[in-house]
């Protein structure tokens, strides 16, 4: 005589409730960039799609996007090939201080970003340095590397070396074994830290607002805006970037999931 | 680049190397020879140093000292992908993200031979893995992927060939199969190659020449019928296959033979067969060339007998049967007796004394770790 069983329903409602909680956030912002707005985006006045249409009519969203994702690129570029030599180098060499370097490269992480971005922009102040888009990819290029290293460092070191060595004894000089050899076993990883530090990148906003000056990065619009109310095309773009990771996500899925069925048949 | 690359093998010429590492010396001062064509075999324990000579000679590493030369031109400032050598990796080291055809013609591509594929392909056929020359090597097995790493090697046409350990990965069935298969490979193909393994049975049945190695030096080379034969070495006589040792003072000597006394048994080496004449000596035999009695031999000058022992434990191992036989206040003697039907039929605890001809056995130029006059008897290991 069991009419109710606590277990069985326990972990259902639990998942179901932490779900929603998880995503309510993200399905307001969706929802609301559908509103017909009128001077502010609060309340709900009725479904339009003139905010995806003209999400550029909006004075300053599409530019402070536009310095975002140029941000996020020239980043992303910088501290990847910059942290893929440091990870090759940390796995592939004993040299002097090699753990203090471990150590170090993980201090930048453990760090309150306000405190990386208030001592940041001392620096810049006391060197004289004007503050705008250079400023902050550097900052950007600082935080991110880190989380780069730690990618990469991990499939580095999952990389048998015999197979850069097979590269060397068929006759590939250093750099062709790197091109041939290395550089593409390492692909995945250097792009999944890519993906990494430009979604860092992307949505900084604290170290940021520390080093940007007279520029605005998407965060930093949005920041501004949410004071005098903040506009459905910022909405817009917080919707469409999350949608485009979404399928980016499902893509490689699907493909991975392809491939695996497809490995399995030849097996 | 490298440039000379020849049909026939080159020899490979070794002069006093010397690799040290932080904290140990895995080559003291090598010295070795390979004649061109040869399939020579490096025979040791792991950390004998047999696989760093392998990389030294493969340029993956440097010689703290000493010459390496290939074909009579010194290659020891030369990098990896300079020599004309090439290498079958333990692991394969096949490349993952390139098909089984394009990792066969990365060697050819790299030189910018014409027509890379076909050459790759009729590689592939030399070891019958054509029909797979579009699969990664993900999707093979052990044993397919040993052949493309061979194929891979050989496509090249190395002056010299590297086989490091590569058939260690592989079941026994395989095993044996794969060592038919590279010898033949070898011949039809002549190119020198240079086997590093730690299974001496593979190295007997595989070379023309085998070399010993122990902590970092050579301890006897030569023919696999000669090793067998005549282990100069405790350590040769006890890796390379199994021996009864025994050691003992000299007590005897005429024109052709020496005797020891080994705790008052007088045990007789013909003087060919010894390595040293005088002072402590051990003398060795193979369990297959020793008999046991159930009755006491007749003295004989001809033969060796220690004994009365007990047997304490019969092995069958399917074409023979091992017995240990243990002689109070000697020790043990091992004795192979072959499983042709007329093997002699005993049980364990029978009382027997245990033979050997003086032609069988042979005199060490060391002794055994640790051994005395009053040493109990060497068991070898398999």
């Amino acid at each position: 005589m069991r009419k109710f069983s606590l277990g069985k329903w326990t972990l259902p409602v639990y998942s179901t409730l932490a779900f929603i909680y998880l995503l309510i956030p993200i399905a307001y912002t969706f929802v609301f960039s559908f509103n017909d707005t009128f001077k502010s985006n609060i309340s709900w006045r009725g479904f339009t799609f003139d905010n995806w249409v003209n999400v550029c009519d909006q004075q300053g969203v599409c530019e402070a996007f536009g310095s975002s994702v140029l941000i996020g690129v020239i980043s992303t570029l910088i501290a990847t090939a910059m942290g893929t030599a440091i990870a090759i180098a940390i796995v592939r060499y004993r040299f002097k201080a090699r753990s203090m370097v471990n150590l170090l490269l993980f201090l930048p992480m453990a760090t309150p970003e306000v405190v990386l971005g208030a001592g940041l922009a001392s620096q810049f102040l006391s060197m004289g340095v004007d503050k705008g888009i250079v400023t902050i990819i550097i900052a950007h290029v600082m935080f991110c590397l880190s989380f780069v290293v730690v990618t990469v460092k991990a499939r580095v070191a999952s990389l048998d070396p015999a197979l850069e060595e097979a590269g060397r004894d068929l006759y590939a000089s250093p750099s062709q074994v790197f091109w041939k050899i290395t550089f593409p076993l390492l692909l995945p990883g250097i792009m999944a830290a890519a993906l990494l530090s430009f979604a860092l990148s992307f949505d900084d906003f604290i170290i940021t607002n520390f080093n940007a000056g007279p520029a605005t990065t998407f965060p930093k619009y949005v920041y501004t805006a949410a004071s005098k109310g903040i506009p459905a095309e910022a909405n817009v773009v917080g919707s469409a970037v999350f949608l485009f990771a979404i399928l980016v996500v499902v893509t490689v899925q699907v493909r991975g999931a392809i491939k695996a069925k497809r490995l399995a048949a030849i097996k | 680049m490298a440039t000379e690359f020849v049909a026939r093998g080159a020899d490979l010429e070794l002069v006093g190397i010397r690799r040290e590492f932080p904290g140990f010396t895995a080559i003291e001062n090598l010295d070795l020879h390979i004649p061109a064509g040869e399939f020579f075999a490096l025979l040791g324990p792991s950390g004998c140093g047999k696989t760093t000579t392998l990389r030294l000679v493969a340029g993956l590493d440097e010689p703290t000292k000493g010459k390496i030369l290939i074909g009579g031109q010194d290659v020891t400032g030369t990098k990896a992908y300079q020599r004309p050598v090439n290498t079958v990796f333990q692991s394969y080291a096949l490349f993952p993200h390139m098909s089984i055809l394009e990792n066969v013609a990365f060697g050819l591509r790299q030189r910018k031979v014409a027509d890379p594929l076909a050459k790759a392909q009729e590689a592939l056929e030399l070891v019958q893995l054509s029909h797979l020359a579009q699969r990664r090597p993900a999707q093979l097995s052990g044993g397919q992927q040993q052949r493309v790493a061979l194929a891979r090697a050989l496509v090249n046409r190395p002056s010299l060939l590297l086989l490091d350990e590569p058939l260690g990965a592989l079941d026994l069935k395989l095993r044996r199969e794969m060592q038919i298969e590279l010898k033949a490979i070898q011949m039809e193909v002549g190119l020198t190659f240079l086997h590093v393994t730690h299974d001496q049975e593979e190295a007997m049945d595989m070379a023309d020449i085998v070399a010993v190695m122990n902590k970092g030096r050579i301890e006897q080379m030569g023919a696999p019928e000669k090793l067998y034969d005549r282990p100069h070495t405790a350590f040769v006589a006890k890796f390379l296959g199994q021996s009864n040792l025994f050691t003992g003072q000299v007590v005897e000597q005429n024109a052709s033979s020496i005797s020891i006394d080994f705790k008052g048994h007088k045990l007789t080496v013909p003087k060919d067969r010894a390595e040293r004449h005088s002072g402590l000596v051990t003398i060795g035999v193979r369990p297959e060339k020793a008999m046991f009695h159930e009755v006491q031999p007749a003295a004989s000058s001809d033969v060796n007998i220690i004994g009365p022992g007990e047997i304490i434990d019969i092995r069958f191992t399917g074409v023979s049967n091992q017995y240990l036989i243990e002689i109070p206040n000697i020790g043990q003697v091992t004795v192979f007796a072959q499983n042709v039907g007329k093997s002699p039929v005993v049980e364990l605890g029978a009382k027997v004394w245990v033979t050997f001809k003086v032609e069988h056995t042979f005199g060490l130029a060391d002794n055994p770790d640790g051994a005395t006059a009053d040493n109990d008897a060497v068991d070898g290991e398999d």
